[in-house]
């Protein structure tokens, strides 16, 4: 199990070390001269040089990235260009209102995801699962920036129930992570029917039927415990999914999370803003795969032998 | 038993909205369209006999700017499906085929670009690229190779055990034909599943990025800057977000299924 461990954390570090890589790169894929692009035009030359030097932009590219990589092991992430805060202090007032969304969202897509999936498993090829799956499809059809306005358009412009966008209180959540969810759960609920449709061919299922439990106690006690396997593994990976999605419906929402800083910094050409936010984004990704595929080692032995 | 290789209806139907589609984006250059005519008198009107879906915030004929729009999202599509297909593909089946070294470095490289969630590297390098159809091509096939690669690799890994491609090296055929007539025709099936559903991510990807602004620059329409300029007038105009968002939401949903009807079809496995 610890040999496991070790090998995922190592692939793990190994991973950002080529996110680090490309986020650094990155600032090289402005066309033209990127001090120019950041600073416009009608810049001085002295501003033009300072900024240069102050970005390392006039030192050799493997100097630059080791300089990078040196500021980054101290947790050092340079300063905005545009509001000269400390990009770190920038970060840390964007991360809370993201967690927010982000777990938020995750709740409403189990809450949506579980009962669907499971009730079309049960009711394979009749209205019920037909109904689900139409939703399931339509959810997965529907993205971020549109499922956001229609929510808009009707629960807070026509009905009222909910603030058109901000972040003041519970109310205010209740939309964008509507938005975010329904896909997530339109993904799931095809995911826990599939997998529990195997399941419920097993054995073991048939044996606890044999013995008169009921359906309630068959599906909750034997049959999902088993079924849950490959659906934390499609959670893991579609946290990803949520992360990216978490940026459209932040700015749909007016949403002060790290995904408007991203798009807000991208506008305003505050590049150094706009690689802290990707390199958090994804290396909040690489943890959380990381941690489910120990869990999933942990909880399904086969998978850390055959690694 | 043996079950018949059919389709379900929703297959027919859904290729024959994509089918509607096409030859309607295929029209667009030879059609009087004026997607970018701006008139201030029928600012946010409903349909007219000019117009059956309306105008815009700034005059313009919705159903035109609809019809720009498909053509923008079917070349972003098909652009960065051939791309990534093209670059994705060979280094995928030349990693599984070659083993060893080059293939842990590409899976390591492969991991990495994975570890970008979703859109994000992809609206990053647009931001930073500029907007404009070409860098929204660039951005979205850095993305899209990704999942090509790593397809194709595994195809092959298991493909070159088997029997007949022992078989052809034992009778002294070379790499490239090995590859070519031994391997490839194999792994056509499972790259156009992936490329199917690829069609309908990438749909949803540029109009993202033109939702964001970072896509194709104005006043050249995109659904996703449509849907964009629309949520402004929800009120007013609710067919500025409805007319690209119910077409953006139909292309998808059919994609998808055809993408299903196919898997279904190619599907060995599921025959019983």
């Amino acid at each position: 199990m610890l040999g496991y461990i070790v090998s995922r954390l190592f692939s793990a570090f190994i991973v950002v070390f080529g996110v680090v890589f490309i986020v650094f790169m990155l600032i090289h894929m402005v066309p033209g001269d990127p001090v120019e692009v950041m600073l416009g035009e009608s810049a001085s030359v002295v501003d033009r040089e300072m900024l240069r030097h102050a970005l390392g932009l006039d030192q050799s590219l493997p100097q630059q990235f080791i300089n990078y990589l040196n500021k980054l092991a101290h947790f050092d992430l340079g300063q905005s260009l545009h509001s000269k805060k400390a990009i770190s202090e920038l970060l840390s007032e964007r991360i809370i209102p993201t967690l927010e969304l982000s777990i938020a969202a995750l709740l409403v897509a189990f809450l949506i995801a579980f009962p669907l999936g499971i009730m079309a498993a049960l009711k394979k090829g009749k209205a019920a699962d037909t109904a689900a799956m139409v939703f399931s499809l339509t959810g997965i059809s529907i993205p971020n920036f549109l499922m956001g306005p229609l929510l808009i358009l009707v629960f807070a412009i026509m009905l009222g129930w909910f603030p058109v966008s901000g972040r003041d209180g519970l109310s205010s959540l209740v939309l964008p992570a509507l938005t975010l969810g329904t896909a997530l759960a339109a993904i799931l609920s095809r995911m826990i029917r599939a997998s529990l449709l195997e399941v419920l061919n097993e054995d073991y299922i048939r044996t606890a039927r044999a013995k008169g439990l009921g359906t309630m106690r068959v599906i909750g006690l034997h049959a999902l415990k088993n079924a849950m396997l490959p659906v934390i593994t499609l959670i893991g990976l579609q946290i990803g999914a949520l992360l990216a999605g978490a940026v459209i419906t932040e700015m749909v929402f007016s949403w002060p999370g790290l995904g408007q800083l991203t798009i807000e910094s991208i506008q305003k050409r505050d590049y150094p803003v706009v690689q802290a936010c990707i390199l958090l984004i994804s290396t909040t990704y690489v943890v959380i795969n990381t941690l489910t595929d120990i869990v999933y080692g942990m909880l399904d032995p086969r998978i850390r032998i055959s690694q | 038993m043996n079950r018949v290789r059919s389709f379900n209806a929703g297959f027919y139907v859904s290729s024959a909205v994509l089918f509607v589609w096409l030859l309607m984006v295929l029209s667009v250059p030879f059609l009087d369209l004026h997607p970018n005519t701006v008139s201030l008198e029928k600012i946010l009107n409903l349909p007219d006999a000019d117009s059956f879906l309306g105008y815009d915030d700034l005059g313009r004929p919705l159903f035109d700017r609809l019809l720009a729009g498909a053509y923008t999202s079917f070349s972003v599509a098909f652009g960065v499906v051939l791309v990534s297909l093209f670059v994705g593909t060979t280094i995928g089946v030349l990693s599984g085929y070659a083993g060893g070294q080059w293939d842990h470095l590409t899976v390591r490289i492969i991991d990495i670009f994975m570890a970008f969630p979703g859109i994000l590297l992809a609206i990053a390098l647009s931001g930073l690229m500029g907007p404009g159809i070409g860098n929204v091509i660039i951005a979205l096939s850095v993305v899209g190779w990704v999942g090509f690669a790593r397809l194709s690799r595994a195809q092959v890994m298991s493909i070159k055990q088997s029997e007949h491609v022992l078989a052809a090296r034992a009778l002294g055929a070379s790499h490239g034909r090995i590859i070519g007539y031994h391997i490839l025709p194999l792994i056509v099936a499972p790259l156009l599943i992936e490329l199917t559903f690829g069609i309908a991510s990438i749909v949803i990807a540029e109009a993202g990025l033109s939702f964001l602004g970072l896509g194709i620059q104005a006043p050249e329409a995109s659904w996703g800057s449509m849907i964009r300029d629309g949520a402004q007038y929800l009120l007013m105009a609710p067919h500025m977000v409805l007319v690209p968002g119910v077409a953006l939401m139909l292309v998808v949903m059919a994609v998808n299924m055809v993408g299903d009807g196919v898997r279904d079809w190619l599907d060995i496995k599921g025959k019983k």
